[in-house]
């Protein structure tokens, strides 16, 4: 069975169907992209899979769970994390406080614990912060540790999102371009960490992505969507020689 | 600039950075305890009244420069402690149980008030919760047969195990009693900062959408916020019943809400020490300005309005010129100093006021 599984998912905004009965599915441990025009529903797609919105139809089954019955914070428990295009950090706290949050999924304290700070938070407080550390080490943050974002430049802010994700230890890594804003030598330092989040830590990753060289570098399948409707599917070869998609990026004719 | 070698995680993790930070809160602690005898008993009598105002500032602290949610409502949560301190005495429960349930109590309340207002941002909430402190006062007449109404309760002479306090006649026993209550509310606040739940409530003022993806339960995180900010602004408002020596439906008027959002913001919104520096500023404008009233010899006139009018543009200047309040202008000065002379002007020109981060919706 698919780690997660989209059937026939339909989202209206009054008169304007943003997602039109799509369906896809990500298999376990593969890099999976969405690509499409501008306006074409790949961000209202992860946006679903949060829960921010409501299908009107359709089903979301990850893992064995319907998603649809379960509040958008719910969902990060399953072992889903995800990123956000306009990135979406806590400005006012440090690279460090982000990634912890990052860990609040596995908080095990309650309130009266944590104003008495025992030593059960204690303990805990250590174990979020070898886990948040093994993450700083992978991305390399360690001079931005105690930093704040609000000083940050663009592309630290990116990585410490992807970190921030990466922080609660999912199954399924959700990734809203992260390329965007990238210089060269960073989307390359992305596509390498793109690389060892499979292969080492065995996340299953979904992303949406316009960088074609980076689709087709690390993706094993895409999805193209345009007007909320699926246009192809497959390998980042057969999707870019796919008629359709052509047209919908360059319009009639070119091909 | 002291720099931090971190070779474990619990030098994260303790309170205090290192060991000078520690000796200089201390000697902080020393002055405190030994400030009775230092002093005289009417200036013992401000002192009291900066501590009563910091705890109740550091409760609305928490919800405010915390949480991001604005409350116009804390003199209500004040006037419940108060009363709920009151009305237990007055039934013959000792204080060292009323006192802190009346926390308890009002932390409750607050809570149950949090439920309809979690859905209101920024302004509206504002307002919401002003209609709170406007409400209060009626309660308080309406419900005369518990509270006094008009005429007030008088807060009895306080018995612990026998150890009497009376704050007219004991102000250095009624002063430590405060100075404990406010050192054991910052060291909650303290806590809450390091641990989960602390950071949930940062991650809720900053973006609630991202808040929610990484698991935190937004309305759940807010009603704890509200419920542990009242919690420790009604601590705050049983003290301040005892302070006036009298209560009643005038003592906390909404006045006093605005006053004490007006405190947080000037001592500097989202640290502790912000509460602290405002509750200076709160309680000796009045002493400073009857002070220069007699420089320039008219101190036998009354111009009304006029506490209310500076406090209004100290505030002004503070949302101009140094929206991070006191405790900004504290750091940054720090920062001068350590790093002399090689600071630079602009410095802190990517620093952003907690202010800006509510968004239109």
């Amino acid at each position: 069975m698919s780690l997660l599984e989209i059937k026939n998912i339909t989202l209206k905004f009054g008169g304007v169907t943003a997602v039109d009965n799509l369906s896809f599915s990500v298999e376990e441990g593969e890099v999976y992209a969405i690509v499409g025009p501008n306006g074409a529903g790949k961000s209202t797609v992860f946006n679903l899979i949060s829960r921010f919105y409501d299908p009107v139809s359709g089903s979301i089954e990850f893992d064995g769970h319907n998603l649809l019955d379960h509040p958008p914070e719910r969902i990060a428990d399953f072992g889903i994390a995800r990123t956000f295009q306009n990135i979406e950090l806590f400005d006012n706290a440090s690279v460090l406080q982000n990634l912890l949050v990052g860990r609040h999924r596995h908080r095990n304290t309650n309130m009266i614990q944590e104003i008495l700070f025992t030593p059960k938070v204690r303990r805990e407080e250590i174990a979020h912060r070898e886990a948040v550390e093994e993450v700083i080490d992978f991305l390399d943050l360690q001079p931005y540790r105690d930093k704040l974002i609000a000083g940050l430049p663009y592309g630290i802010r990116k990585v410490v999102e992807l970190a921030r994700a990466l922080a609660s230890g999912p199954k399924l890594l959700l990734l809203d371009e992260p390329a965007s804003g990238l210089s060269v030598e960073e989307t390359q330092d992305l596509r390498w960490w793109i690389d060892d989040i499979r292969k080492q830590m065995g996340i299953t990753v979904l992303m949406v992505e316009h960088d074609m060289g980076l689709v087709s570098s690390v993706c094993d399948r895409v999805l193209a969507l345009a007007d909320g409707a699926k246009l192809a599917e497959g390998t980042p070869a057969e999707v870019q020689a796919n008629p359709a998609v052509i047209e919908a990026y360059l319009g009639v004719g070119a091909a | 600039m002291r720099i931090h070698f971190k070779t474990t995680y619990n030098h994260d993790i303790r309170l205090f950075a290192d060991r000078t930070t520690f000796l200089k809160y201390a000697a902080l602690l020393v002055f405190a305890v030994a400030l009775p005898f230092l002093i005289g008993d009417f200036y013992l009598g401000e002192a009291t009244n900066v501590l009563i105002w910091a705890i109740a500032g550091l409760g609305l602290m928490l919800l405010t420069g915390q949480t991001g949610q604005v409350s116009l409502g804390h003199a209500a949560f004040l006037a419940l402690g108060a009363y709920s301190n009151l009305i237990l005495l007055d039934k013959g429960v000792p204080f060292i149980i009323s006192f802190p349930l009346a926390g308890i109590i009002t932390g409750v309340v607050g809570t149950i008030i949090a439920i309809p207002a979690l859905r209101l941002h920024g302004i509206y909430l504002a307002i919401a919760t002003m209609a709170i402190s406007i409400l209060a006062d009626d309660i308080i007449v309406l419900t005369e047969r518990w509270t006094g109404g008009v005429v007030g309760m008088f807060p009895p002479t306080i018995d612990i195990f026998g150890f009497e306090i009376e704050r007219w006649t004991q102000p250095d026993r009624f002063y430590y009693l405060v100075l404990f209550t406010a050192v054991v509310c910052t060291l909650i606040y303290r806590n809450l900062l390091r641990s989960p739940l602390g950071r949930a409530f940062a991650a809720v003022r900053d973006s609630e959408v991202s808040a929610a993806a990484m698991g935190v339960h937004i309305a759940r995180t807010k009603m704890t916020a509200f419920g542990i900010s009242c919690a420790i602004t009604g601590l705050g408002g049983a003290l301040m019943g005892y302070y006036s020596g009298m209560v009643n439906n005038e003592t906390f008027t909404i006045v006093i809400s605005i006053q004490l959002l007006m405190m947080i913001v000037i001592g500097g919104l989202g640290s502790i020490h912000g509460a602290f520096f405002g509750a200076f500023v709160v309680a000796f404008l009045p002493q400073g300005l009857s002070i220069a009233k007699g420089w320039f010899g008219t101190s036998s006139v009354a111009i009304p309005g006029l506490e209310f009018g500076v406090f209004g543009m100290i505030l002004v200047l503070f949302i101009l010129f140094e929206p991070d309040g006191i405790y900004g202008r504290w750091v940054k000065t720090r920062i001068w100093f350590e790093l002399f002379p090689f600071a630079r002007k602009d410095m802190f020109k990517r620093q952003k006021s907690y202010l800006k981060t509510e968004r239109l919706r």
